[in-house]
Parts: C-alpha cells; sequence; structure tokens
C-alpha cells in the first residue's frame, strides 16, 4: 500500500512540475489554482474538544482561587489576599480568549480604571479584581471592598458556567493565541495591566502558557503541515520561557515589574514579537 | 487508510515534496530545468520589470539609492544582527534580495494566501502605489565584524572602523552605529517605510532594528527641473559635489575600484550617516547677514557671497576692501573647500517632535554621503573642527559608518561577495 502511495504522488509531482515549468504565467495560475483546492478543511474536533476541556480546568482552578481571595478579602487578610492576587488570575489569563467571548463578564472581572475611562464611564462602575487590586496596594485595606468581593466571586462563578456552554472552534483558538501574546505586547510589557501591584510578570507568563497549551494542542497537526513552523515556534517558545525564568523571584513567583530594567523589558518584547510572527501562521492548520 | 486518502485528496505542493523527497526534485530538474526547482523551494530569481511605473531597476553593477538622483523621501533603518552563525547571515540576504526586487518593481513581497486564517505576507499599505522611485541600499557596519561566531573578521577593510570623535559631537547610542544598514528612499514617504517595515518583519528573530529615521527633500522647480533643495537653515543644500553623470568623477571619488579595499568591496561605497540637529529656534533669531556670513553663501541664491548664481565659482581668495576675505575664514564653505576632499552627498531633513530636555524642535539633517574611503568624509569634518561657524547651531546627535555592498547580479543576492570563499 505504501509503495502505492508513493509511486502516485511521485508521478503526480512529476506533472505537476512539468506542467509549471513550461512558463511563469501557467505556474502562477496552477499554483493559485492548486492552493484553493488544496485547503479541505482538517477535522479539528478532536483539537478543539482538548482545548475547551483545558479552558474548563482552568476556570474550575479560577473559581477555587477567587473563592480563596474573596474569603481573605472579607476577614480582612491583606497580606493571604495579596498572595492569592496574582495566583488567582492566572487561570483567567491562561483562558482568556475564551473568556473574552463574553462581553459582559470579561470587563466586570477584570477591567483597569484605564479601560472604563476610555468608554466615559467613572470609577462608580469599576469592579472585580483590579478594584481590589487598588484597595490592597494603594488604599493598603480591605474595608469597603467586602461587596466588591462577593461580587467577583459571583461574576467568577457565572463565567465558568457559561464557559461550558461556549462552542469552540479552531478559529477561536488561532486568533486567541495570536491575542494571548497580543495582549503582552500591548500591556502586560508595559507594566499598565497591574499598575498599583506591579505583578505584570505573572499575567505576562500565564498569557504565554495560554497561548503554548493552543500550540500543544495543535502541534501534531501542525508538524504534519509545516514541520519548520513547529520547530521554530518550540524554539521561540523555549526562548521567552527562558528570559522569562530569569526574573522568577525564587519563591514560586516573579519580581516587581518596577524591578525590570528597560534592557530587560525591551528583551522581553523582542522575544515576545518573535514569537508573534510563527505564531500568527498557525492558522496554517485550517487547510 | 491515511495511504488511501493521500491518494485521492489533492495535496499542496509543499506535502508533495515532503512525501517524495529527493527523487522527485530529481525529476523536477529534468523536467523544468533550474529556475523551476529554485520555484519549487521558494528561492524564485525575480527580475526587474521594466513596466513597472516609475521604476528604477535593482540589479546592476552597483547598488541603486548611491547616485540614484535623490528622492524627496528617506527612511533609513540601522539593525542589530541577531543570527549566530555566517550561513544564517547570508541565507538573511538571500531571503532578501527576490523581496528587494518585489519592491523594487512597486510589488508586495508575497500573493495573498487562500487561507483567511494566517497574516497577509505583504503589511499592504504600499498597495495601489506604484514603485515610486525606491532605491534600497545595503550595508554594512563595522560592529558586524567584531561578531566572532559569524567569522567575518578576515574580510574586514582596515578602513571600515566607527568615525572618530569630532570637536562638538554629542552622540546619543540610541542613534548611532548598527551592524547592517538600509536605506530606503522613494518619491513617497509610505512606500520607503512600507519597504523596510516588510524586509524587517520577514527578518523577525534575524535583525533587530537598532535605530531609524524618516527624512525628506523638498525640490523648487524651474523648466520642470529639479533645482537644489533647502535644508531647514532655508540654504541650498548639495550645491557642490563631484558629477554624479560622470563614470569617471564617480570612480574617483564614490566607487571603490578593484585593489583598494577588500576584493570584496569593489563596486559598493561607503556610506557615512550623521543625524545633526539643527537649532532652528536660535537660527531663526540671528541677522540674515550673520546666517549668510555662516554658510559663505547667500541664502535666496545659494551664489557665494558677493556672487549672483548658485553654481559661480568660491571666490575663496578674494579680499574685501579691508583686507578680510569676503569667503570668512570660519565659514562653512570655506572650511568644506578647503579640506579638498570629494564626497556625494545624499542628505534629508528631518522633524521628529520635540528634544525631551527642552522642548526644543527636534529637527535636522539626516547627513548621508557617499565616498569611496571613510577619510573622505573624515578629512572634511576635520577641517569643520572647532572652526566651523556653524557649530553654534548644530549637534551632531547620530553617527554610523557602513561598507555598502556593490550592486547585484541576476541569479546572485544582495552581499554575495562578502561570504564567496576566497
Amino acid at each position: 500500500m505504501k509503495s502505492h502511495a508513493l509511486l502516485a504522488s511521485l508521478l503526480a509531482t512529476g506533472l505537476v512540475l512539468s506542467g509549471c515549468g513550461a512558463d511563469k504565467t501557467t505556474d502562477k495560475a496552477t499554483t493559485e489554482k492548486e492552493s484553493t483546492e488544496a485547503v479541505a478543511p482538517t477535522d479539528l474536533q478532536q483539537e478543539t474538544d482538548a482545548y475547551k476541556q483545558f479552558a474548563l480546568e482552568q476556570m474550575d482552578q479560577f473559581v477555587m482561587e477567587t473563592d480563596k481571595f474573596v474569603s481573605a478579602v472579607k476577614e480582612g487578610r491583606i497580606d493571604d489576599a495579596k498572595a492569592i492576587y496574582p495566583l488567582a488570575r492566572m487561570y483567567f489569563e491562561r483562558s482568556e480568549p475564551i473568556a473574552e467571548s463574553f462581553g459582559d463578564l470579561d470587563p466586570r472581572i477584570d477591567a483597569r480604571l484605564a479601560d472604563l475611562e476610555d468608554e466615559g464611564q467613572g470609577e462608580e462602575e469599576w469592579s472585580g479584581y483590579h478594584k481590589i487590586e487598588y484597595g490592597l496596594w494603594v488604599d493598603n485595606t480591605t474595608k469597603g471592598y467586602e461587596d466588591v468581593a462577593d461580587q467577583l466571586l459571583k461574576d467568577a462563578k457565572e463565567l465558568r458556567a457559561r464557559v461550558e456552554t461556549v462552542e469552540v472552534g479552531a478559529d477561536l483558538m488561532i486568533t486567541g493565541a495570536v491575542d494571548l501574546l497580543n495582549e503582552v505586547s500591548t500591556s502586560k510589557i508595559t507594566g499598565e495591566e497591574e499598575i498599583f501591584s506591579h505583578t505584570d510578570l505573572y499575567d505576562f507568563k500565564a498569557n504565554v502558557e495560554g497561548a503554548e497549551e493552543i500550540f500543544h494542542i495543535f502541534e501534531a497537526v501542525i508538524k504534519q503541515k509545516d514541520a519548520q513552523l513547529a520547530t521554530d515556534l518550540t524554539n521561540k517558545f523555549s526562548t521567552l520561557n527562558g528570559l522569562l525564568a530569569k526574573h522568577e523571584d525564587g519563591k514560586g513567583g516573579y519580581i516587581s515589574y518596577e524591578e525590570l530594567t528597560k534592557e530587560d523589558t525591551k528583551q522581553l518584547a523582542d522575544a515576545v514579537n518573535q514569537l508573534g510572527e510563527p505564531l500568527s501562521m498557525m492558522g496554517i492548520v485550517m487547510e | 487508510m491515511a495511504e488511501e486518502k493521500l491518494f485521492e485528496k489533492k495535496i499542496s505542493r509543499r506535502q508533495m515534496l515532503k512525501l517524495t523527497g529527493a527523487g522527485a526534485a530529481g525529476a523536477a530538474i529534468g523536467a523544468s530545468g533550474l529556475g523551476g526547482l529554485l520555484n519549487v523551494f521558494g528561492m524564485t530569481t525575480e527580475e526587474d520589470n521594466p513596466s513597472s511605473k516609475n521604476k528604477v531597476n535593482f540589479y546592476g553593477a552597483h547598488q541603486s539609492g548611491i547616485i540614484t538622483p535623490v528622492q524627496t523621501h528617506v527612511y533609513f533603518a540601522s539593525l542589530e544582527v541577531l543570527v549566530k552563525s555566517q550561513g544564517e547571515l547570508k541565507e538573511l540576504f538571500q531571503q532578501w534580495t527576490p523581496m528587494a526586487v518585489r519592491l523594487m518593481n512597486g510589488e508586495p513581497i508575497g500573493e495573498l494566501s487562500s487561507n483567511g486564517f494566517i497574516p497577509a505576507k505583504d503589511t499592504g499599505e504600499a498597495g495601489g502605489l506604484d514603485a515610486s522611485g525606491l532605491t534600497l541600499t545595503f550595508g554594512v557596519g563595522p560592529s558586524l565584524f567584531d561578531k566572532n561566531e559569524l567569522g567575518l573578521s578576515a574580510k574586514r577593510p582596515s578602513e571600515l572602523k566607527d568615525l572618530p570623535h569630532f570637536p562638538k559631537d554629542q552622540l546619543d547610542p540610541a542613534y548611532t552605529g548598527g551592524d547592517i544598514c538600509i536605506q530606503a528612499c522613494a518619491e513617497d514617504p509610505q512606500v520607503a517605510f512600507h519597504a523596510i517595515r516588510n524586509l524587517i518583519r520577514a527578518a523577525s528573530g534575524k535583525v533587530r532594528l537598532k535605530w531609524s529615521q524618516a527624512g525628506f527633500n523638498s525640490f523648487p522647480e524651474k523648466n520642470k527641473k529639479r533645482e537644489t533643495p533647502r535644508n531647514l537653515f532655508a540654504f541650498k543644500d548639495g550645491t557642490s559635489g563631484p558629477d554624479a553623470a560622470s563614470k569617471q568623477a564617480m570612480n574617483d571619488a564614490v566607487w571603490v575600484q578593484s585593489g583598494e579595499s577588500q576584493g570584496w568591496l569593489t563596486g559598493g561605497s561607503y556610506m557615512a550617516v550623521r543625524r545633526i540637529q539643527m537649532h532652528l529656534e536660535t537660527w531663526d533669531r540671528t541677522a540674515l547677514s550673520e546666517q549668510e556670513a555662516t554658510f559663505g553663501r547667500h541664502r535666496a541664491t545659494g551664489a557665494p557671497i558677493g556672487l549672483k548664481g548658485e553654481h559661480d565659482e568660491m571666490p575663496l581668495d578674494q579680499k574685501d576692501a579691508s583686507g578680510e576675505p569676503v569667503i570668512p575664514v570660519d565659514s562653512h564653505v570655506r572650511l568644506a573647500k578647503e579640506a579638498k576632499a570629494q564626497i556625494h552627498r545624499r542628505s534629508f531633513s528631518y522633524s521628529s517632535g520635540t528634544m525631551d530636555a527642552t522642548g526644543a524642535y527636534d529637527a535636522g539633517l539626516l547627513f548621508i554621503s557617499y565616498q569611496k574611503h571613510p577619510e573622505q568624509f573624515i578629512a572634511i569634518q576635520k577641517s569643520f573642527g572647532r572652526a566651523d561657524k556653524l557649530n553654534e547651531y548644530i549637534t551632531h546627535r547620530g553617527s554610523a559608518l557602513f561598507a555598502c555592498f556593490p550592486g547585484v547580479q541576476k541569479g546572485s543576492y544582495i552581499g554575495e561577495s562578502l561570504f564567496k570563499i576566497l
């Protein structure tokens, strides 16, 4: 069987090649026609199922950690709340492509004050993690944030429930992976995400992990279509993760964004951009 | 079952190649010749398209953008090399070559894929614009030869080193040096920018933009002929210099001749780049006669002081009634002439916002000159030294020197001579 197939494709190749060598115009026409026809949607059900599973696991963890965080806030345990804050958020940041598909819940959980102001809203409409971040790091208190905490837990649970119903397509995964990296490029690398706690590197790492998970799920398909792309992505993820590891605090977390030098952030930004280019080619899995 | 699928399904050319390997490649050479084979591997040889509108040729004895008449816009990019081997560096220039040809044809660097889930190859902002006289000039800086892993030290011309410190230099590392440069000049600012953007994007992970500078020139026209452009001090800039139309003059001043440097640079040229801030605020409150004495020329006509025509000979020996030279001893033009060196200038004005510390305009001249040996530029700059009256009004903020490759022949690639085993 194998030798048959080989012979067949060998013949086919010979035909195509001699056809396009004849003249350049024919060559282009043939190529275009060929590539259009070659785009027969690959069956990616297994991959999308795997991703949904991943997102649900992250959401389960997110609800559990948010529960702990909310308890700490309500019981006035500031140090505990501060310690849980960046870790709980990582579960959210890893699965953000899905959370983002709920236009109302995402801002309720994750809006920064600057985001609201952009939309002409004021502090009174501010809720979620970043509002409590402000309380913890700027006001240095949990007093007055009890209701915000209760609402946050409710919203987290609602998000978990709604993720169950999401239709995950391969397109969501492809754009999601690129979006995760874009998030890093535009807000994490500038320290704008965690403006009060300066725990941006946690979000950074979680976004990268979220993108890497999507790559891993698609990896076998990518290898089939373009082995070089798979190798390139493996290397670029490894470079970026290596750079991030330099900024670990030795206690399972990351140093403050404020401790990064201009050279550090530039290096990280470069590595993100160098990963982003091949990552944006993952769409070939749709061919 | 997978075999059956293969048999039925139309598969892409790339997949076929992978499946069939060298056997098919052998068949391909027989079937379609070498060009076809190169096509198959994506190393298409692109050609200058003579029907492209407003096109400058890519291939030739010398690179474009050196003695090409200066355009209205430049986007200059100084790059840092990230690749770690000579092989990868060579591949980078091989990758850039067909792109450069396409860009100079006014074409996108790649056609659109039918797969809407991947980004477009070309960033697209030059869509609908013609070639706009785009020229691309590639060069390599001294720091490239310092990188041991690239193994180029034996190819380094002894004169390729950082320009010396000149009096009053205030160089900012953010505008200084670079391993590779690409000078993109065009009659349209977006075409020039698009070219650099796409070349750098295609080289993601291989190079990093170190610094860049956009610049512009405006040409008054007389009888449909472009006249000398004015710099931001309102003086004509580029009046004198060797005749770019004369092959002899260019061979004498601009093109490295065989035996004059490392063999790979024959037919190439040295590019000196200086980002010179011009203090517009102080200049604008300087009396006109003082401004003219600073340059040694009249502002309106560009003529030497006391004369009428822009191209009248500079009367360096002439004295006025009180015995003083008509062209002041500290004037810019006199000091330049006294260096007795020839350089081919190709400068652009720039305007890049404000200076952080003072709020003054960050505007001035992106000075670019071509010469066969850096010493020609250095001699003139040394002659200015501390004496130049213009120093009061300018500050050199950026500096770089690049050895620009000779021209590219069809079938070859940018910089091939540097990578050839001697």
